[in-house]
């Protein structure tokens, strides 16, 4: 009883530090803007965060869009309400399944991948060496991941809902026949920029940062051996999906619902 | 070996009554050196004694608990960061696993400290780079990428870009490590040339006895976080000191156990055999 | 790859999620620019605006003029008072004109509708429109009914 209390302790502690490492890494990280001279390091981020994850989300985009569409009109079609379903569809991706879903895949993606290479570059002296030749890595390494990730994740999301939406409308309108203008229409009337729209672009800035401040950390913070490389990254994985959904639950209850 | 140690006037880097503990274990435990400038220090010792950690000491990548580290008369510890990235430009670093950049080419990773802390236009910077890449015979890879080299050819390019910005200081982590006898051939007349005709002054860290002794002016021997022998390569081979004979020329056992600390060997394969009645 | 590639592919990437934001805001949420711009408000005090919300509708004739922008307790009256903003081409509803509240088919939305007056004089922006007809709310209709019947 005594050992478990006491172990219990040691694991807040741990869980404390880990915290306190991750977030000073993040906030030393986030003030060493990436300056003009810096900008293709962004640029290059930006393409291997976020370019190369548009054809996975597209692809998952389209086909839940898709299936959206298939078992909501299953359902909507009972009370005759078929025209609802863009609406249905549109709210559901655009506040809730496109930012979690393209921020999970996001982490399985980036996110893995990010640790993986800064890992590696722990583990070869990368970062040493640079840190010895009087450039700092968290400029050079770590700031351009982290506003990458913070810039590629809202466009990967509404390319998502964009593309679910398109997917639904071709699966609705095209296949199942409901009628093109009530589709968008209804779609029109429910969906409000402001209070849809928006708060589902802020969800996933804020799936962005967490991500990629999670992916960043664990690369940065492996043991710098083939073993940790491989822990870290599934580290990574499991953390930020994890973190995704949770997070996702309390900004629906800050934004929807006060 | 007096001539050496007492010209103190001049020290490139200064150690004094340093101790590091990583978590329990004590690293160093009050260590003294000094490296005097334009000479070839070797820092040997068994593995895992902390060779590499008082590198990164001198670089300023760790900090030691107490005591001083002085380059160029400049306290590492107590620098700023800035301040800190700045001597550093005057010390360069040929790590194990050479570090290079992989996604950068040959020519790129050469370059690289020349692009971030020079405002040199790029035909001159072109022109560095390539004396520095044919100082240490590798102009023609210029153009290949970092994992199309050999382990020796890889190390031969990191040291390249090390005295890019023509350093005071460099600093050798196991430079002989894993090579084969031709490679290390080349390291060694490398080192040797750069500290002759650059001056510059040079620490190995190494176990390869022969390969340092070699070329080194001086050398401290390190184990259990002292400095427990120092002096010129042929003072230290007629040492007396038991364990520096031990590691010198190789004894298997001796101050350095062979044996893993453990319990008593019967003992312990007699207990195996009683427990392996029960189910045997 | 080459940098400037690189540079073009990730100009392409940034381009689509900015035509997907566009998409978003205009073919999924009808968002219109200069919508609150070119508008004027108009304002209408309900005895009960039942189930009327911000955003809702405002028709003339069954064509969409504008939309609610706010409703508000009167503290004296205790009546419901209604912002309206209504588009400003439609600059020629009489100040006689009357607001009701009504329902889209049996159990939609409700939205306001105006039927015009016959005087010369126009609505201005900030101007009240007096005539108004509260919200038909059911649970009263079948009381009423209810009450009769006995």
């Amino acid at each position: 009883m005594l050992s478990a209390l006491r172990n219990l302790g040691q694991f807040s502690l741990d869980l404390l530090e880990v915290l306190g490492r991750a977030g000073s890494l993040w906030w030393q990280a986030i003030w060493r803007r990436p300056r003009l001279a810096n900008a293709p390091l962004l640029i290059r981020q930006i393409y291997q965060l976020g370019v190369l994850s548009v054809v996975i989300t597209v692809l998952s985009g389209f086909s839940i869009g898709a299936v959206l569409a298939l078992q909501g009109y299953n359902q909507l079609v009972k009370y005759g309400s078929e025209s609802a379903l863009g609406l249905g569809v549109a709210l559901v991706l655009v506040m809730e399944i496109g930012p979690v879903v393209a921020g999970l895949l996001f982490a399985g993606r980036a996110g893995s991948a990010v640790t993986a290479e800064i890992g590696l570059m722990k583990a070869t002296e990368q970062l040493s060496s640079m840190e010895m030749m009087g450039v700092d890595p968290l400029q050079r390494i770590v700031a351009p991941r982290l506003w990458a990730g913070f810039i590629a994740m809202p466009i990967l999301a509404l390319m998502f809902s964009v593309v679910g939406i398109w997917g639904s409308s071709l699966v609705g309108v095209d296949w199942l026949g409901v009628y093109e203008g009530a589709f968008w229409s209804a779609m029109q009337d429910g969906v409000d920029f402001k209070s849809h729209v928006l708060k589902g672009i802020v969800k996933s800035v804020v799936f962005g940062l967490v991500v990629t401040w999670i992916a960043v950390f664990q690369g940065y913070d492996t043991a710098p051996t083939s073993e940790g490389i491989a822990a870290a990254t599934t580290r990574t994985v499991v953390y930020s999906s994890v973190a995704v959904l949770i997070l996702d639950f309390f900004l629906t209850l800050v934004m929807f619902n006060f | 070996m007096n001539d050496v140690l007492k010209d103190t006037r001049d020290d490139h880097v200064v150690i004094r009554d340093v101790t590091f503990r990583r978590g329990q274990r004590k690293i160093f435990d009050g260590v003294d050196l000094t490296v005097p400038r334009g000479k070839i220090v070797a820092i040997m010792g068994p593995s895992g004694t902390g060779k590499t950690t008082l590198l990164r000491l001198i670089g300023g990548q760790l900090k030691p608990d107490t005591g001083v580290v002085e380059v160029d008369g400049r306290r590492i510890p107590q620098l700023t960061r800035s301040e800190l990235f700045e001597v550093r430009k005057s010390m360069g670093m040929l790590f194990q696993s050479g570090a290079l950049f992989t996604d950068l080419s040959v020519f790129d990773n050469v370059a690289f400290p020349l692009r971030i802390h020079t405002d040199l236009p790029e035909d001159m910077i072109r022109d560095l780079v390539l004396i520095k890449l044919q100082s240490v015979g590798l102009r023609g890879a210029s153009q290949l990428f970092p994992s199309e080299l050999s382990g020796g050819m890889n190390r031969r390019v990191a040291l390249a870009r090390a005295i890019a910005l023509d350093p005071g200081l460099i600093m050798y982590d196991e430079p002989f490590a894993g090579l084969d006898p031709i490679a290390m051939g080349v390291i060694v007349q490398l080192i040797k040339t750069l500290n002759q005709v650059f001056g510059m002054t040079s620490i190995i860290v190494s176990h390869d006895i022969h390969e340092t002794a070699s070329i080194a002016d001086l050398i401290y021997v390190i184990s259990d976080g002292k400095v427990i022998g120092s002096g010129a390569p042929q003072d230290l081979m007629q040492s007396e000191a038991p364990k520096i004979q031990q590691f010198i020329k190789g004894i298997p056992d001796g101050p350095v156990p062979f044996h893993y600390p453990a319990a008593d060997f019967e003992e312990e394969i007699m207990a195996g055999q009683e427990q392996r009645g029960w189910f045997g | 790859m080459q940098m400037r590639t690189i540079e073009i592919v990730v100009g392409a990437f940034m381009l689509a999620g900015i035509v997907s934001l566009a998409i978003l805001a205009f073919r999924v949420s009808g968002f219109s620019v200069g919508d609150s711009a070119g508008t004027y408000s108009v304002y209408a005090k309900f005895e009960n605006v039942g189930g009327l919300v911000t955003r809702s509708k405002v028709s003339i004739a069954g064509v969409i003029v504008g939309q609610v922008a706010e409703i508000e307790l009167d503290q004296k009256t205790f009546m419901a008072r209604v912002r309206m903003e209504i588009n400003a081409d439609v600059n020629q509803i009489s100040v006689d004109s009357t607001a009701a509240i009504l329902t889209e088919g049996l159990l939609g939305g409700k939205f306001i509708g105006l039927s015009i007056g016959a005087e010369e004089a126009y609505l201005k922006d900030g101007d009240e429109i007096r005539d108004t007809q509260s919200a038909i709310v059911l649970e009263e209709l079948i009381g009423q009914f209810l009450m009769k019947q006995f």
